[in-house]
């Protein structure tokens, strides 16, 4: 491991991946990524894929679908196959109120050239011919959003930084931030020591108490998240299904697989990912309802893995705290891997000062303090 | 045993998939997995694992922090979603409780 770095990024997941990879493309590689397992052992690993644009606020939207751009050409700049497929999202309204809720963001999404349609269930009935349409007042479909496999998007963005230079570290656990005057020294770890001016902060679910250490609270909540996968199939499911009523998301991946996850209002945030049999028993109640057909799908496997969650459903981003040069990337909740190629491309310019970009005052940390808080409410899983 | 010799039949990961992935860094039971895709079929894992184990053994002269088995979930086999929409609402664990992430799977330079 170098000893010396310009930059240190502690959190080998998605963002922190992304960020190495924006500023590798800008030219900057003298940088260290400080992973504590492997590659894909946290959320990044262990989320469903899911890419979608349908969101409720305006900076969700433009991030989403500047995510989208950068996923359509990561294979090609990589070489590996992430296998991104744009077979858009159906998102299921039971009541009045979520129709509502649909035909408001529909206009916003609308209004940033984002494809949604509300439909009626007969017209979501031709996309999705096995879809249960009793209780369903109406779907919101946009056909450009899609699906990914996690694991080759990170390979791809490791051995592309790598290729050119930065280090990734793998089972290097940071055991402190060595702080003298306000600025940051050193990160030191269970590998030795780094001498570094900035340290960027992407550790997901784990994010909190690596701020701890440099004495900075986030608000950031690891909450377990589970998900399961099916047999592999001919494929016949074009969108991610969700169902807006109970958090359930399903969809097909390129594999054939259904794979899906479902929210659980009592689950209180922990640290741990075991598997349970409530998830079993709900999801499979729910996605059998949705799409009946679902019923004689064989189950292969149940995992689990973590949400950081902030109060607002929004990042903690850039320069927080009194610790000069600790600059956070996390509290991206279900999802980061969708956001993640945008906020990466930004951070990564505003780090290199060539552009400077609101997200850097709208996500930082004082919005809590000073009240400016525009929720996003459009969270699912 | 071949280059073409066949590691995990459900997903098809030859024994060259096995070298040229650990040529290319990935060299535990974790980070093989994800990288090849073994033990993410049918089986699971019961019919693959070993064999990989084997082949970490082998290359790392007998290390057993890199052979150690990546977590085991559930299900034990494949079975349909019907039978599990019928279990009704199963009552919350109080997983804080539970230490955390306790299967964690020891593989790695973990001891260092």
């Amino acid at each position: 491991m170098k000893d010396r770095a310009e930059l240190v990024i502690i959190g080998g997941g998605v963002v922190g991946l992304s960020l190495a990879y924006h500023l590798a493309r800008l030219g900057m590689t003298d940088v260290a990524v400080l992973e504590q397992r492997f590659l894909c052992y946290g959320a990044s690993g262990r989320n469903g894929g899911g890419v979608r644009q349908q969101w409720s606020t305006e900076d969700h939207i433009r991030l989403a679908k500047q995510s989208v751009k950068h996923f359509r050409r990561l294979a090609k700049e990589t070489q590996y196959n992430i296998w991104f497929r744009q077979g858009g999202y159906l998102f299921l309204a039971r009541d009045a109120e979520t129709a509502a809720f649909l035909e408001k963001n529909a206009k916003l999404q609308n209004s940033y050239k984002i494809p949604t349609r509300v439909l009626p269930p007969s017209e979501a009935k031709r996309i999705v011919p096995d879809l249960n349409t009793d209780g369903i007042e109406v779907c919101a479909y946009n056909p450009t959003d899609g699906v990914l496999f996690p694991w080759p998007a990170l390979w791809g963005m490791a051995k592309y930084v790598s290729k050119r230079g930065v280090e990734i570290n793998t089972y290097t656990q940071v055991l402190g931030l060595d702080i003298q005057g306000g600025r940051i020294n050193a990160v030191v770890t269970n590998k030795g020591r780094i001498a570094t001016r900035r340290v960027v902060n992407a550790a997901g679910a784990w994010s909190s108490q690596i701020a701890r250490m440099a004495g900075l609270e986030l608000p950031n909540k690891p909450y377990r998240h589970e998900i399961l996968v099916s047999e592999p199939l001919k494929p016949f499911l074009d969108p991610m299904v969700s169902d807006l009523k109970t958090g359930t998301y399903f969809s097909q991946t390129m594999r054939g697989e259904i794979l899906g996850g479902i929210s659980d209002p009592l689950e209180p945030s922990s640290m741990y990912t075991g598997s349970s049999f409530r998830f079993l028993a709900r999801m499979c109640a729910s996605m059998s309802k949705i799409m009946p057909r679902l019923a004689g799908v064989k189950v292969l496997r149940q995992w689990a893995g973590y949400y950081d969650e902030t109060p607002d459903g929004q990042p903690v981003l850039g320069q927080v705290g009194e610790v000069d040069g600790f600059v956070q990337m996390n509290g991206f909740g279900g999802h980061g891997f969708m956001l993640a190629p945008a906020i990466g491309e930004i951070t990564a310019k505003w780090l290199l000062r060539k552009s400077d970009h609101e997200v850097f005052c709208k996500y930082n940390l004082d919005r809590f303090s000073k009240g400016e808080i525009q929720k996003e409410t459009f969270v699912i899983g | 045993m071949g280059a073409k010799t066949l590691v995990c039949r459900c997903e098809d990961v030859s024994l060259l998939d096995l070298e040229e992935a650990y040529k290319e860094g990935f060299r535990d039971m974790e980070s093989l997995k994800r990288y090849t895709g073994y033990a993410t079929g049918f089986c699971q894992g019961k019919g693959c694992q070993a064999h990989v184990a084997r082949f970490l053994s082998q290359k790392s002269g007998g290390d057993d922090k890199v052979t150690n088995p990546t977590r085991t979930r559930p299900l034990l086999h494949p079975t349909p979603v019907a039978m599990f929409a019928r279990a009704g609402e199963p009552e919350l664990i109080d997983v804080t409780r539970l230490e955390a992430d306790t299967q964690k799977p020891q593989t790695g330079e973990d001891a260092e």
